[in-house]
């Protein structure tokens, strides 16, 4: 376990990776992304799966919002904004995991 | 929804997302509280040949059926499972193995990851040995230890299933101890739902709300302690609820299970029910039979809501409940689960509660899930205090399909 018991909002410093008991795909018959896990199923709006895509535990939370900067042009800060909410959101409901 | 610890959105978009497939009614176990039919034993059709059970895969998935379980029975006593599994996860499903534990050798464990396997539910029904090889009537308890320990270390996610009764329930403290020594990813403590062999058992399985309440605050201190290590699950008995479930998320919303034979149904516990016409995948399209069938339509939606559901405010969030429980216990399945506090009905829940707690009640021995009991309870005949009911299933009454949306 790498996330500490209170744990900080995301930095841009830090690295984030896909909790490895959740099955992260594209489902064709749902037209999205979705999270798998034992009997259970999250489907992701186009956000959230880019965002959860991109969660390698390679890029760093900076790189990432680089990335979804360049792929919605227009509005930097609110991509931004938006990038260190979900994954404030997704690290809370254990689906992501911050690297140590 | 009688769960605390998940979210639960109700939108399957009328695709049966949670296809369980009941490979067999054989089991080493003899569970008294199992969620199979009190006369499986019955002389009936042959099971799904392997071809068979493909071909209801390759249909579940074309209806969008994402969530896969293989169950029983102990479904390991299938010697095509890791092949079925293999099929199954090349067409894309999650694959869930809900088992007993017995039949797992480190040889099938590797198969079966081999075979695409997502994860692995076992049950466990106490701490101690004793009390375990009694309740299940086999020498279990030193087998599921060992198989725990043994997924783990194969790297499977792993739920472990805890069915909670009056036997049992005072046990939370050491089997969540023995649970994180396993390493347990989730825990579920599931207070069986009183249908079937456990319907048979109800007065000396059901426990005290007392008890109930001890059991909850153990939980919900170990919650506190253990944080995101552990994700633990605690489904109340709806008998101690007030309101009913929210049964399969509504009748033929998001649940499909194929029993042994071939039949299709919207709960494991459905086929209790009479006068339904029931249909097999060896005779229709699984398309048709969950789109079309009058089975499936029958309480599908909110339309056919009896009162007081139908003026109900909190219709859209239990569909009226179970309607296995509403026909065990009033005799008419259409009318409102008697688990909810506004039911005419309601008092059959109380008086159940009474009798089985009885100052004086002369306790009566378990009647064991097996051939013999099962030929004598499709007799009618009288091995239980409850024996002329028929029906209804424990374990996954209350579907955790968790649909969540992001």
């Amino acid at each position: 376990m790498t996330d500490t018991a209170t744990p900080s909002p995301p930095a841009a410093g830090e690295r984030y990776a896909l909790n490895p008991m959740y099955l992260f795909r594209w489902e064709p018959t749902q037209d999205s992304h979705v999270l798998l896990y034992p009997e259970g199923i999250v489907k992701l709006n186009q956000t959230a799966g880019d965002i959860i895509e991109r969660c390698d535990g390679k890029r760093t939370v900076a790189e990432l919002i680089a990335e979804l900067q360049q792929r919605y042009p227009g509005d930097d800060d609110r991509v931004a904004e938006g990038v260190y909410k979900f994954l404030e959101v997704f690290r809370a409901k254990g689906w992501i995991r911050r690297q140590a | 929804m009688p769960k605390d610890g998940s979210v639960v959105r109700l939108d399957g978009q009328g695709k049966p997302l949670w296809l369980v497939l009941e490979l067999t009614y054989r089991c080493p176990l003899k569970c008294p509280w199992c969620s199979n039919p009190v006369d499986y034993a019955r002389d009936g059709e042959a099971e799904l040949s392997t071809a068979e059970w493909k071909r209801v895969l390759r249909e579940g998935r074309e209806l969008g059926a994402l969530q896969l379980g293989f169950t029983g029975g102990e479904p390991l006593l299938r010697d095509d499972l890791e092949e079925l599994v293999a099929d199954a996860s090349a067409l894309g499903y999650y694959t869930n193995l809900i088992t007993s534990g017995v039949g797992l050798s480190e040889e099938r464990l590797i198969a079966l990851k081999a075979a695409g396997l997502n994860q692995i539910q076992l049950s466990l029904q106490s701490s101690e040995r004793e009390l375990t090889d009694t309740l299940v009537g086999a020498r279990a308890f030193d087998l599921k230890v060992k198989v725990a320990h043994l997924i783990k270390a194969h790297g499977f996610p792993m739920v472990l299933n805890v069915p909670v009764f009056r036997h049992n329930i005072g046990q939370v403290e050491d089997i969540l101890a023995l649970a994180e020594d396993i390493g347990v990813d989730y825990l579920e403590f599931a207070n069986i739902q009183y249908y079937n062999w456990a319907m048979v058992n109800r007065d000396e399985l059901l426990p005290t709300l007392e008890q109930l309440q001890a059991a909850e605050r153990a939980v919900q201190a170990a919650r506190e302690r253990l944080g995101d290590r552990m994700t633990i699950y605690f489904v109340i008995p709806d008998y101690y609820e007030g309101r009913p479930k929210a049964c399969m998320n509504g009748w033929g919303a998001i649940h499909l299970t194929i029993a042994p034979d071939g039949v299709a149904m919207p709960c494991q516990e459905a086929r209790v029910i009479p006068g339904l016409e029931f249909e097999s995948v060896r005779d229709q399209p699984l398309g048709w039979i969950w789109h079309e069938s009058p089975l499936f339509r029958k309480y599908r939606g909110l339309d056919w809501l009896p009162e007081p559901c139908g003026s109900c405010s909190e219709k859209e969030k239990d569909f009226g409940g179970c309607r296995c429980q509403a026909f065990l216990l009033t005799g008419d399945a259409s009318n409102t689960d008697p688990a909810c506090s506004r039911s005419p009905h309601h008092h059959l829940i109380t008086e159940a509660i009474a009798q089985a707690h009885a100052p004086g009640r002369k306790l009566q021995a378990l009647v064991m899930r097996n051939d013999r009991n099962s030929r004598l309870l499709a007799q009618g005949g009288g091995c239980g205090s409850n024996a002329g009911q028929k029906g209804g299933g424990a374990r996954l009454t209350v579907a955790r399909v968790e649909v969540d949306h992001v």
